[in-house]
């Protein structure tokens, strides 16, 4: 199917599914963050979808008050792919999880939780998945200031070429 | 004020000191610790390999800091990966040595504008030699060793001792 289709199903479907196709890169559907479980699952299991594999979960910062989750959707059996976004604001960063409809998002949430701060609720095991437990902040976001030491180590390194 | 010993000793019998004994044993058998970072952990392979044999000066990896002499720190060094870099520096037993391999263990090289990398890991442990490079080349790393045999061989433990 084409992303035409695609979005023509989901939008008849599922309402306040807003298709985007006049950016640069990939077209996208942003949909609503509370339905997103209930969208994946119908997403997976139509037969004419038949999205069978997540193949990558991230999130975005949308400067200024707002954090992207990305969904990227690929159909083994019917070969087409498609991207889904949800936002949230900043402030209350909160969406379902997906791990119940596609189960490798488990470590892909982790991900986006670490180094984003998106927060999935319902997830099982939200922990930081690369940076240490104890890491203060989210790297990714644009307004992240690095701490000034970790654990007594210096996050700086004087320049001798400027000295 | 010392008895000349030349002529009175069988002619299989050397004297030297102390010192000299053990820090040319030392040097001859400096066992380095298997820790390889990044991507200069396979220069540091390729350095204990066949074709630049730093086995010839006796240098041999050991796959536990409790008999290792001298830690190479090859590759770049992450924050999480220093607590544990650490923790196994402070398990070599003494004497010890730390070679800094390469441009990120020196001062984070490239990627020290990056929140997650130790500028240099001379922040955490002390380092004896640091070897420029991205990746050193085998030779460069077999002088770095060079350069801590050198180091040992200077070292006092007769006078430490007593």
């Amino acid at each position: 199917m084409t992303f035409d289709e695609i979005a023509k199903v989901l939008q008849e479907k599922f309402e306040g599914s807003v298709p985007t196709t006049d950016r640069a890169g990939d077209p996208f559907i942003t949909v609503p963050a509370a339905k997103i479980a209930e969208i994946l699952a119908f997403c997976r299991d139509d037969a004419m979808l038949a999205f069978d594999c997540l193949s990558n979960l991230t999130g975005v910062d949308a400067p200024p008050d707002d954090l992207d989750v990305v969904y990227h959707l690929f159909s083994y059996p019917k070969r087409h792919s498609l991207t889904l976004k949800v936002r949230v604001p900043k402030a209350n960063a909160r969406v379902p999880t997906v791990e119940g409809v596609y189960p490798t998002a488990n470590w892909q949430e982790r991900e986006a939780f670490d180094l984003v701060g998106v927060i999935f609720d319902g997830h099982s095991d939200l922990r930081r998945i690369m940076l240490p437990d104890d890491w203060v902040g989210y790297p990714l976001r644009k307004d992240y200031k690095e701490q000034e030491d970790y654990h007594g180590m210096a996050t700086t390194r004087p320049s001798l070429l400027n000295s | 004020m010392f008895p000349t010993l030349k002529g009175q000793l069988p002619d299989n019998i050397v004297t030297t000191k102390v010192d000299d004994v053990l820090n040319w044993a030392r040097a001859s058998s400096v066992w380095y610790l298997l820790f390889g970072l990044a991507c200069c952990g396979i220069e540091l392979m390729q350095t204990g390999g066949p074709r630049s044999d730093l086995d010839r000066f006796g240098a041999v990896f050991r796959a536990t800091p409790r008999q290792s002499d001298l830690m190479i720190v090859a590759g770049t060094l992450t924050y999480k990966m220093a607590l544990r870099t650490k923790i196994l520096y402070e398990q070599m037993p003494e004497p010890k040595y730390v070679i800094s391999m390469g441009s990120c263990a020196n001062c984070g090289g490239l990627f020290q504008l990056a929140y997650s990398v130790v500028k240099g890991v001379d922040k955490i442990i002390p380092v004896d030699v640091y070897v420029p490079g991205c990746p050193p080349r085998p030779e460069a790393l077999t002088q770095g060793l060079l350069k801590i045999q050198e180091k040992m061989m200077k070292e006092k433990f007769a006078r430490r001792a007593s």
